[in-house]
């Protein structure tokens, strides 16, 4: 085991572990918001650079400290560490580059997007963005495009995070999507508009972290926050059939897969409980659900602000 | 002062690129005589001796990098030669191995030795297309007279060298692009940890070189590190390739011996003569368009009032404040008739169409001050657009994957640290700035 400090809390992890997942052993404040990195889907981090956290000292050996920010989620500790997430102003001023860069040619089209209440680039602006923009340029823009029957795709509310291409790597057996283009230019695209055909595909609307990717069969169906999440369970011969179903009096509006506070999916007996898209899609009828019990939200956000059990027992305050 | 020649020594003999005339030459004892008398580590130890650094832009000691290698056992190991040279103002690699090609292929042979490796490549950029063609005429020349191939001179060593044409990327320089390009993928840069050394091509440890480092270890060992390191100053040994290009009377590749003033190399007559046109010398950027420019005053003295030298510490004297860097040798030189905001402008627009769109701050960022310095420079600018363009460059900087970002941030905050009065001069006399240049900016009074 390593003994690492972040933010003035010491913690011990295995070797190996990154900076992010040691933050996450603590919680709390000292954990960096991610955008890209996403614990179950190998490969992914690095790219969208909001984790960014200062190294006071390497390590016990070498305790100079790093001259650049690093991404927590992809450098590992050492013994001896000692890294400033929240208490460094330097991270506070550099990540909030990072949320203008992320804002730059966003739409800000929250009010029809679908994501709204659930999108952690909301979360992240709220905490980390100004009020004004200074970008005074066209923003660029791209069609939506549907992916297949039950997906759409709205280019011009992405990041970038790669998690998608990530989802279609690992969950399915042949990727047709992936990025095209570079630099300013680069989208996420199906080659020739190619539709995604297969049983998971839909898992890449979960992990999508704004509302890039959406689920047509609940497109401007409902704001998230007036649907009751309740957990409920299925026999299913592809997936788990372990969801949250969403639900507005008695009829279900739109099933997820179960997130944890990152977001991200659940593990359940210790396999990531992603949802096949006969689950998610086809079965919107309460009676092909046993349904559970209210779903607790464990997240700072919007979508946590309604009538079931929430986790916030402090208004999320501003720091700088 | 005519500098010494290690690299283009026999640049002048006709047929130099066929292996007979560079046999004749001298070409290939070195190998022999490395494979023949000395171990692996013997070579590396007279590279670490020579001093050279990477000639590809970093000037990392390159004998260090090689001991870095991970040797872990029965896991090959790769030497790939760096040779997508894409940096605008430089062209020295290409010169090179057009002209020299057996020079790298020797060089190659040479290195891979010292790092035991079987298999090497030269990813060379896609858009050299007629210089892949001559590289692989001097590997197939190479393999006929057994320089290549199963058991080298009888030494036992075994050496397939491979050249592979890049997509027409300037991110595939970047070490891990190019290893990612290198195995089929898409050349985007990868995070590190791990580094190549460790987890390279193929996931296996490997070197990346550029092509004149990779060149350079043929005299380093032909001669001896000592001898190599004698040559120049401190630590900038050896010659150099520097391509000299912009408003100057005599551009071109020169190779010069590391520690040649600066002024010399503008105004000497074995090198540049002077800037074109009888004109006046305006700016310069002195390693490649990702250094930052240096103002006229700047360019032969430094901050301090001492000589400038081509050196990799003189160029840097003063940080950003008052310097620059050696970088990779691309001399750009602007005269009085030159705008910098045009100059910065055109940087930029290159940087934002290379990034790899990878990571948020340079793909956004890249864009962002294209757009804002193409304003600037149509005189639809503003007064806060200054002060915009050299915040994004900080929230850019160091905070990249890989570094692109800095390379596209640098100029730009050096344009605005030297040039200032120009681009607000483009703010308040947006009109004129459309039919005339600014010319000269004056030198700071210095108390």
């Amino acid at each position: 085991m390593v003994k690492v400090t972040i933010d003035g809390i010491e913690v011990s992890v295995e070797p190996g572990t990154t900076i992010l997942n040691a933050a996450r052993q603590i919680g709390g404040d000292a954990v960096p918001p991610a955008m890209c990195y996403y614990s179950k889907l190998p490969g992914t981090g690095g790219k969208c650079r909001t984790c960014l956290v200062e190294v006071a000292a390497g390590s016990a050996a070498d305790p100079r400290p790093m001259p650049k920010l690093v991404a927590s989620c992809s450098t590992p500790v050492q013994d001896g560490m000692v890294v400033n997430n929240k208490t460094s102003e330097r991270v506070h001023n550099n990540r909030g580059g990072v949320v203008e860069f992320l804002l730059a040619n966003h739409p800000l089209d929250c009010p029809i997007c679908d994501q709204a209440g659930e999108c952690h680039l909301q979360d992240l602006g709220y905490e980390h963005g100004s009020a004004k923009t200074r970008y005074e340029e066209e923003r660029r823009t791209f069609d939506p495009i549907d992916i297949g029957n039950k997906i759409k795709l709205h280019m011009n509310r992405c990041i970038l995070c790669y998690r998608c291409v990530f989802v279609a790597n690992q969950l399915t057996d042949q990727r047709v999507h992936g990025v095209m283009h570079r630099g300013e230019h680069a989208e996420i695209s199906t080659y020739i508009e190619k539709a995604v055909e297969n049983d998971f595909s839909g898992n890449m609307i979960d992990v999508c972290p704004v509302g890039a990717l959406t689920d047509r069969t609940f497109r401007f169906k409902s704001r998230v926050w007036f649907l009751k999440p309740m957990e409920a369970e299925r026999s299913c011969t592809k997936c788990c059939g372990k969801a949250v179903v969403w639900m507005f009096g008695n009829e279900i509006y739109r099933i997820t897969a179960r997130k944890d506070k990152y977001g991200e999916v659940e593990e359940i007996d210790q396999k990531t409980a992603w949802l096949c898209n006969d689950c998610r899609f086809e079965k919107k009828d309460a009676a092909d659900w046993n349904i559970l019990g209210p779903r607790v939200i464990n997240r700072q956000s919007v979508i946590s602000q309604g009538k079931y059990a929430t986790t916030i027992d402090k208004p999320v305050k501003r720091i700088g | 002062m005519k500098s010494r020649k290690l690299l283009l020594e026999h640049l002048d003999v006709p047929g130099i690129q066929g292996i007979e005339t560079y046999v004749k030459q001298g070409g290939y004892t070195t190998l022999e005589k490395a494979l023949k008398k000395m171990s692996p580590d013997e070579v590396v130890e007279e590279v670490k001796k020579s001093g050279l650094r990477g000639r590809g832009g970093a000037g990392f000691p390159t004998g260090l990098k090689w001991s870095f290698l991970a040797k872990p056992e029965g896991i090959p190991r790769y030497l790939v030669c760096n040779a997508d040279e894409s940096e605008p103002g430089t062209f020295k690699d290409r010169y090179l191995m057009e002209k020299i090609p057996h020079l790298l292929v020797e060089g190659m042979i040479l290195s891979s030795y010292a790092l035991g490796a079987n298999t090497s490549y030269i990813y060379i950029r896609g858009e050299f297309m007629y210089v892949l063609e001559i590289l692989q005429k001097a590997i197939q020349e190479a393999y006929a007279k057994g320089y290549l191939g199963k058991n080298i001179f009888g030494s036992g060593f075994d050496h397939d060298l491979v050249v592979t044409p890049g997509g027409g990327a300037y991110i595939c320089g970047e070490e891990t692009a190019l290893l990612e390009s290198l195995e089929g993928k898409r050349g985007n840069p990868r995070i590190k940890p791990p580094f190549p050394a460790v987890k390279g091509l193929w996931a296996s440890p490997t070197v990346v070189n550029n092509v004149e480092s990779i060149a350079a270890v043929v005299p380093i060992i032909r001669d001896g590190g000592d001898a190599y390191a004698s040559i120049g100053i401190g630590k900038s040994t050896g010659t150099k390739l520097i391509s000299a290009c912009g408003n100057l009377a005599r551009p071109g590749v020169y190779e010069i011996e590391l520690g040649l003033s600066v002024e010399e190399f503008i105004y000497g007559d074995d090198y540049c003569r002077g800037i074109a046109n009888g004109k006046k010398l305006k700016a310069c950027v002195p390693g490649g368009s990702s250094v930052p420019i240096l103002p006229h005053f700047l360019v032969t003295k430094t901050a301090a009032g001492e000589n400038r030298l081509m050196t990799y510490e003189s160029l840097a004297d003063g940080g950003f404040q008052s310097g620059s860097m050696l970088g990779s040798g691309g001399f750009i030189v602007f005269d009085e008739d030159q705008c910098i905001v045009r100059n910065t402008w055109n940087f930029t627009r290159f940087y934002a169409h290379e990034s790899c769109g990878q990571c948020s701050p340079c793909r956004e960022g890249t864009g962002w001050m294209e757009k804002v310095l193409h304003r600037l420079e149509t005189g639809k600018g503003q007064m806060h657009d200054i002060d915009l363009l050299a915040d994004i460059n900080k929230k850019i900087e160091g905070n990249t994957i890989c570094p692109l970002g800095d390379a596209a941030a640098w100029p730009v905050a050096a344009a605005i640290r030297h040039f200032r009065e120009e681009f607000e001069w483009h703010v308040t006399h947006p009109e004129e700035a459309q039919k005339r240049n600014y010319g000269l900016i004056q030198q700071p009074v210095v108390a």
